[in-house]
């Protein structure tokens, strides 16, 4: 079958109306989750099949895409899907964070600044941040609808009870605009104050779950928290020892079987640009040497 | 049907269907995203008296599950073929409408449509007003979307603002003018002067 034998971003036309119906409503109350009838996609759920069917319904022949995932545009993840969409929509494709008109995203959210003409789309696995305190979806429907989220401030109780600190790292939950409380999806808790205020729309899909949501440009999200406890984003206490940057997200990796290890930056496009431009970490080799 | 098949009730839709209400669509996500901006959007060539944005924008939204209104001379036989032909919407009163078209006149009172539930706020109407203006001046506007503040022609700002006293729950607005469009969600808040 040739690829010419898809129509435009794989999608057929009556299942993309659908969906754009649902991110407008998404659009329209910040933080809201909005049900849509999510389609099979020839890939597993969990590997993107709501970030994908949103990224479908919103390219353009006139889009350049970014896929990573935990910051990698080289995982099999981030590959396999900017590979489905080159090839079922024709559109070009970049590793380049400030040269993306349309990023989707697992997990992370790009260290260099986003702008005003960019769409950022996240792969969520769980859109309901009240899930694992409450089972029943007729539940926190309810929950939603009454502002009733004195059991999320439970949770976090129970955790400056239980390790002295908020324990929660990743898929830390936030408010929008004072009133959604939101799974910001599994990025680690370092991306939150970036959701806050981003100049470029941002888009959340959950395919097997069937949930659309978005955070529009310039909306305030605050991450939930108490007086006594403020929210802190963390990260490794390390610079990158690739490229020295001492404000990235930092994966540890193990290196050899006497345990040594080495950090280096998750979002591999900016430590590739601070390597281009003659920064060295501890382990680096300076840009141009042999690797 | 009493409708003839005219060429003006088959003509006038998408070349490229899948290209062009990817554009489209693209630039009404961008007029609802950011409040106040004014996009130019087309595509569609509908009968008279609807507007390129606004056939555009229900060639690229509305389909046979999503009951539209049509309110004034938009209620009118060429519309009706067009708009069934092109998009096989049925055609419904104001109070069973997921889009309802018209000028901001004829679909007053604006309390008759959908507002969603407070379980499902997003089961809402969307409206599609067509203006005899449209441009980047009158009220001030706050909210998502907007970084400072933004202005926009409303056709009546105490409306707009009764409707974002319902949030979560409230109607959302795209506002049309030849082949132009803005957006007017209700989480947008209606400054006084």
């Amino acid at each position: 079958m040739t690829e010419q034998a898809y129509n435009f971003a794989y999608l057929d036309e009556q299942t993309k109306r659908m969906i754009r119906r649902a991110i407008l409503k998404g659009v329209a109350v910040p933080g809201c989750q909005v049900p849509f009838a999510s389609r099979e996609m020839p890939m597993p759920y969990g590997w993107g099949t709501g970030g994908v069917q949103v990224t479908a319904a919103c390219l353009t022949p006139e889009d350049r895409l970014k896929v990573i995932d935990q910051g990698a545009d080289d995982t099999t993840n981030a590959v396999s899907i900017r590979s489905f969409f080159r090839r079922t929509a024709g559109i070009a494709v970049t590793e380049a964070t400030a040269e993306a008109t349309l990023i989707q995203t697992r997990h992370r959210i790009p260290e260099h600044p986003l702008t005003e003409d960019q769409i950022l789309v996240y792969q969520v696995p769980i859109p309901e941040p009240l899930r694992f305190l409450e089972p029943r979806e007729p539940e926190t429907r309810k929950m939603h609808s009454l502002e009733e989220y004195g059991l999320m401030h439970v949770k976090l109780y129970e955790d400056i009870a239980r390790h002295g600190a908020i324990a929660t790292s990743y898929d830390y939950p936030v408010k929008v605009e004072g009133r959604y409380v939101m799974d910001p999806s599994p990025i680690p808790k370092f991306d939150n104050p970036k959701l806050s205020g981003c100049p470029a729309l941002q888009l959340f899909g959950a395919g097997r779950e069937q949930r659309i949501y978005a955070l529009p440009p310039y909306t305030s999200v605050v991450s939930l928290d108490f007086d006594d406890h403020p929210f802190e984003p963390g990260k490794a206490d390390h610079d990158c020892d690739l490229c020295g940057a001492g404000d990235s997200y930092l994966d540890e990796v193990i290196i050899d079987d006497a345990g040594s290890r080495m950090f280096v930056c998750s979002d591999t496009d900016f430590c590739r640009g601070r390597r281009a431009a003659g920064h060295v970490g501890r382990l680096g080799t300076p840009a141009g040497a042999a690797a | 049907m009493a409708n003839p098949l005219t060429a003006e009730t088959l003509g006038g839709g998408f070349d490229d269907a899948p290209v062009q209400s990817a554009r489209a669509f693209r630039a009404a996500l961008d007029a609802m995203a950011r409040p106040g901006r004014i996009h130019v959007i087309a595509g569609a060539r509908p009968p008279a008296p609807l507007s390129v944005a606004a056939g555009t924008l229900l060639l690229t939204l509305a389909d046979g599950t999503t009951p539209v209104h049509l309110a004034g001379d938009i209620d009118c036989d060429a519309l009706r073929g067009w708009i069934t032909f092109h998009t096989a919407a049925p055609l419904v009163p104001a109070e069973a409408a997921v889009f309802a078209v018209g000028r901001w006149a004829d679909l007053t009172p604006a309390r008759r449509f959908a507002i969603g539930t407070p379980e499902y706020p997003d089961r809402a109407a969307t409206l599609i007003v067509e203006m005899p203006v449209l441009q980047a001046e009158g009220p001030v506007l706050t909210g998502p979307g907007i970084r400072d503040r933004a202005r926009l022609t409303l056709p009546d700002p105490e409306a707009f603002r009764a409707n974002h006293a319902l949030f979560p729950l409230g109607f959302d607005t795209f506002l049309t003018c030849g082949n132009r469009v803005a957006g007017l969600p209700r989480s947008t808040r209606v400054e006084d002067f």
